[in-house]
């Protein structure tokens, strides 16, 4: 599914959190939107997913306006991971996955047969089905995000927006978490955008990479044209040198020690 | 469908019926006691074979009037406060934070002390004001969508606003005030068919609205986020059962006065036992809800008689220690 964003202005009372923003996401890529904190990532993806109104601008899927499409109809096409998510202590993992149907469900009719195949197949996608029953609650922070991305499958959906799927988990679920988006995006042909906080783990997973800073969109391209020198300095502050992971085909960076400690994140 | 899943159905399954069978059984001992004692076979064949006898008009113009009534007034308190705690995802969440017993309360008092010549209008003030505080705390929270923490915040201030200005007209017109007491406190004395009327439709209109949608109370627990992506109008959403919660509150509190506590503790109890889906806890709380006003009452009727205590108070009595034992008995497994 193609995504246009044009001229995306947010403010959250008089401040402006996203200033014109505008930008296109071809179907079947990989995008993912990197910035320092409070540089608006979060609130581009929200915005995106219709969870907060634009003061102005529009939002395009395959060139037709959101604001024109019933919200039910987007959620059938679109799924969205926030990291915001709340699931009572007595919810199973096929009971989660099971409400990603929500969408495609008549208005007081039950689930069909139809359904229950489309939950099976996005607990054998993810590698849950042979513990469906257990209670989300129960599950270890990988694994709950797994049951969650289980969820956002069962929608069907063409393109899936992740807020920084990866936080608070460790390196292995971290890489295993990305690799099933990976694998779901070349598989499926599901088109992706994301936020990470890992700049290398961006760069290896993504075709093309968003820089936001101070909710301006700063650059926009491929791994290895956005991580260079200049601009982790720039907008990072951080000095750094590149490198080529050549297993991997991607650039990647290490940090030169820090010499201006505290206070350094900070803007000027 | 897996043993498991399909083990799971058969419990919850199970637990409702049990839940029918509480009702049914709450409804035919409040009918059977009081000041005369009518046995079942006799509560039978009044109700359907309509002989007339002494019990059978006990039953059709004392005991029965007032047990719907109790089981009404239970049914809609109890669903009101269980949605109110899906919807604002708190669970300590009831028919008082969206206004309703304050409201209702402000316009009853109003009504009964400042222009007694118009207390046949108490009831209609009570569900008003139960209705306008609601939309009040609504439009206090709004800010670019109502959040659940505003939402909770704004109840709690105008509640306590408006429980302030309760007080100021009990200090003004302090030799009134026995009169009111009664609402205060909420009881089923004298009730009769004319209270039925007054809560039935409201009730069942609302039970109906409530049954097509309890799938929707599932989707919102996943948070505003998660459910704006699953394509469920929030805003819409949360608005449409607030005013039904606060409808259901509003009649119940406009025929028995201020009966807060089933709302916040009938839910809690059920969810106890059926667990967090509302596709069951919704169903499964109607009739809860019903038992334990009715059950209260008859023993409110039975306990001193011929003295009869408000019900309020036994519900409490009785409820909270339940409740709290219920809870850490949870907790051991």
């Amino acid at each position: 599914m193609d995504l246009k964003v044009e001229g995306l202005n947010v403010s959250y009372d008089e401040k402006s959190i996203l200033k014109n923003i505008s930008f296109n996401v071809k179907s079947g890529e990989i995008v993912t939107i990197i910035g320092p904190n409070g540089s608006g990532k979060s609130t581009l993806i929200k915005t995106i997913s219709r969870y907060l109104k634009p003061r102005s601008g529009d939002i395009y899927f395959n060139e037709v306006n959101i604001r024109r499409i019933n919200t039910k109809e987007i959620a059938r096409n679109l799924a969205v991971l926030p990291q915001v998510k709340a699931v009572s202590s007595d919810v199973s993992i096929e009971e989660l996955v099971s409400y990603g149907r929500f969408p495609h469900l008549k208005f007081g009719k039950r689930m069909g047969k139809d359904d229950k195949e489309v939950i099976a197949w996005s607990l054998e996608k993810t590698g849950l089905f042979h513990m469906k029953d257990r209670y989300v609650a129960t599950l270890s922070g990988g694994e709950r995000q797994r049951a969650w991305i289980a969820m956002t499958l069962a929608q069907k959906p063409k393109m899936l927006l992740l807020d920084e799927p990866t936080t608070f988990l460790d390196i292995c679920y971290q890489m295993e978490t990305l690799e099933m988006v990976k694998d779901l995006n070349k598989t499926l042909g599901i088109t992706v955008v994301m936020v990470l906080h890992d700049i290398n783990q961006a760069a290896r997973y993504s075709d093309k990479m968003m820089v936001m800073h101070e909710g301006e969109l700063r650059e926009y391209g491929e791994p290895c044209r956005i991580v260079s020198k200049d601009l982790l300095k720039d907008i990072f502050r951080i000095d750094a040198d590149i490198y080529e992971d050549k297993v991997n085909n991607c650039p990647y960076f290490i940090p030169k020690k820090n010499n201006n400690t505290a206070g350094k994140c900070q803007d000027d | 469908m897996t043993n498991i899943n399909r083990k799971d159905k058969i419990k919850k399954g199970t637990i409702l019926i049990a839940c029918i069978c509480f009702s049914i059984v709450g409804f035919f001992i409040s009918i059977m006691n009081g000041a005369v004692k009518i046995s079942p076979s006799e509560i039978i064949s009044a109700i359907f074979f309509e002989e007339a006898t002494v019990n059978y008009q006990i039953i059709w113009n004392v005991r029965l009037p007032r047990t719907i009534t109790a089981s009404l007034v239970g049914t809609s308190l109890a669903l009101s406060g269980c949605i109110l705690q899906g919807v604002m995802r708190n669970p300590l969440a009831s028919p008082n934070i969206i206004g309703v017993s304050s409201g209702a309360g402000l316009m009853t008092l109003i009504v009964l002390i400042i222009f007694p010549d118009y207390y046949y209008l108490a009831p209609l003030g009570a569900f008003a004001g139960a209705l306008l505080a609601t939309l009040f705390i609504y439009f206090l929270a709004w800010k670019e969508g109502a959040a659940t923490t505003r939402l909770i915040l704004a109840g709690v201030a105008v509640s306590s606003l408006l429980g302030a200005g309760n007080n100021a007209i009990m200090t003004f017109y302090p030799e009134k005030v026995a009169g009111v007491i009664g609402f205060m406190v909420g009881g089923l004395s004298s009730t009769n068919w004319k209270h039925v009327d007054m809560i039935f439709n409201y009730a069942v209109i609302g039970i109906i609205l409530l049954l097509f949608v309890t799938n929707k109370l599932n989707i919102l627990m996943l948070g505003d986020e998660v459910a704006t992506g699953l394509g469920l109008n929030v805003e819409a959403t949360r608005f449409f059962f607030i005013i039904i919660s606060s409808l259901l509150a509003g009649a119940a509190v406009s025929v028995v006065g201020l009966l807060g506590f089933v709302g916040l503790i009938v839910p809690h109890i059920t969810r106890l036992f059926i667990g967090s889906d509302y596709r069951y806890l919704i169903p499964a709380t109607i009739f809860t809800g019903s038992a334990v006003v009715v059950l209260c009452d008859t023993l409110a009727r039975v306990m001193f008689a011929p003295l009869e205590i408000p019900v309020g108070i036994i519900m409490s009595a009785l409820g909270a220690p339940f409740f709290l034992y219920l809870l850490r008995r949870k907790k051991e497994h």
